[in-house]
């Protein structure tokens, strides 16, 4: 039994490693053509899923169907936005934010969100002394019920490599710098935790409701690489 | 496997490039590939460990080189032809086999909304003694497993404190070889930054990393 689990993954190793070479073998030639390497595409991929998708719903494997609405649920229905409600709500109600902090799943789930690729939530709150930013190294683990799929950046070698070793650095990138007193606490997403950066509220929004404040919470901000600026400031910067 | 995944560390990257206003999905493929993988995982066939593993297995030179979905597409080949899904020859011609029958799918359109609320948790409300509490000091096993691992290279042998108990998780490392669950206690452990790198950390810095009891060390 133990012996054909090990051939199986061994096998799966050669042809995933034979299809990926494949595959890149066409990246390189498209990559000559554009200069930019991140998110070259083959020519071929198109072709190579169109025709994986019709065998699995040939096969009564996958329902087309299913496919059009998981696709529709993560272009239109999941994103920041979700996030950011939490966050206008945590800055509006103190008692919920005290759940946030403690119970983050059932806080989160208080606004209709959770589940899948965010079963169990922690989130991280960011003070005048405190910055969080979250990560993910090993793949690119991240809270799809709060804040939709992740972004290319998220996924790519260089955020998952050095947001561990060099955060002031990686924050820098984002026009970010933080103050050399601040504590940086990086948040590597090793095992079936989700985590959310709760940003600090800027000045001036005391007056503001809680749709106005989640107009101002960005992606950015919830993972840690922005802080939340109100317009003024946005236009400023 | 100490595999080009485990990124944490490395330098040489380059810088990081913000899209602005970036879609969800840069291509139409994109989107069918992952829908695919979440659908086909409805079969229950195998498991998120099994599945990150099969991605850490592309070779190192066309893992930097491939975009994510397009390592997505990759491993969920190899999930659905290893686990005995669709056959290579079927991949190939893009026809099922003659003479094979036709499923049911197991995740309908209407189906979609629950299966997303639901999830698919790997905690297990079983009693498994933990094996550290809140505050004591551990260090991170050295370790080399040469299958999947989430202990982190940049981590292993170092110095920490546990913050916090999150509970009991199926451990993956056996996992994803599909040897059963061994679920246990998985801890937040904070590593002070000078400790992971030295004297070029900022003194109060730290990284936090969800740790299984198996990858710990009293200190």
């Amino acid at each position: 039994m133990q012996s054909t689990r090990r051939n199986f993954l061994t096998t799966a190793a050669g042809a995933a490693g034979a299809a990926a070479a494949e595959l890149s073998a066409s990246a390189q030639d498209h990559e000559h053509e554009h200069g930019h390497s991140h998110q070259v595409v083959p020519s071929d991929m198109a072709l190579r899923v169109k025709s994986l998708e019709s065998l699995l719903v040939e096969k009564g494997l996958v329902d087309r169907a299913a496919l059009d609405a998981l696709v529709d649920t993560y272009e239109n229905k999941v994103g920041p936005r979700n996030g950011a409600q939490v966050v206008a709500r945590a800055w509006s109600d103190p008692a919920y934010k005290q759940r946030l902090l403690t119970d983050a799943d059932k806080a989160i789930g208080e606004l209709g969100f959770g589940g899948q690729q965010g079963e169990h939530m922690v989130v991280v709150e960011n003070t005048p002394g405190v910055h969080n930013m979250i990560v993910c190294t090993l793949c690119s683990c991240y809270p799809w019920p709060v804040l939709g799929l992740p972004p290319v950046w998220y996924k790519s070698a260089p955020y998952r490599s050095r947001s561990v070793i060099d955060p002031r650095g990686v924050l820098r990138e984002f026009g970010l710098e933080l103050a050399d007193d601040v504590e940086v606490r990086v948040w590597d997403s090793t095992a079936e935790l989700r985590y959310i950066v709760l940003p600090e509220r800027p000045a001036g929004t005391e007056g503001l409701s809680e749709t106005e404040l989640a107009a101002l919470v960005t992606r950015d901000s919830l993972i840690g690489v922005a802080k939340v600026q109100t317009r003024r400031q946005g236009g400023a910067a | 496997m100490n595999g080009v995944h485990d990124m944490g560390g490395m330098q040489d990257m380059g810088p990081v490039r913000e899209e602005k206003n970036e879609p969800v999905f840069h291509h139409p493929w994109e989107g069918r590939v992952f829908a695919m993988y979440i659908a086909t995982g409805a079969w229950r066939k195998w498991n998120i460990d099994a599945a990150r593993y099969m991605r850490e297995l592309i070779p190192p030179a066309e893992y930097l080189r491939m975009s994510y979905y397009e390592k997505w597409y990759a491993g969920l080949v190899k999930l659905l032809e290893g686990r005995g899904l669709v056959a290579h020859g079927e991949i190939e011609s893009g026809k099922p086999a003659s003479g094979s029958s036709k499923a049911t799918p197991p995740l309908t359109a209407e189906q979609v909304p629950t299966a997303r609320h639901r999830g698919a948790s790997t905690s297990r409300d079983v009693p498994v003694a933990a094996g550290f509490k809140a505050g004591q000091p551990v260090r991170a096993r050295v370790i080399n497993p040469t299958g999947h691992t989430r202990l982190p290279r940049y981590a292993r042998g170092k110095l920490g404190a546990i913050h916090r108990d999150h509970g009991v998780f199926v451990f993956p490392d056996g996992n994803a070889l599909f040897q059963g669950e061994k679920p246990q206690h998985v801890y937040s452990v904070r590593f002070a930054a000078r400790e992971l790198w030295g004297e070029q950390a900022k003194p109060q810095d730290s990284v936090y990393l969800d740790l299984w009891d198996d990858y710990l060390e009293p200190a």
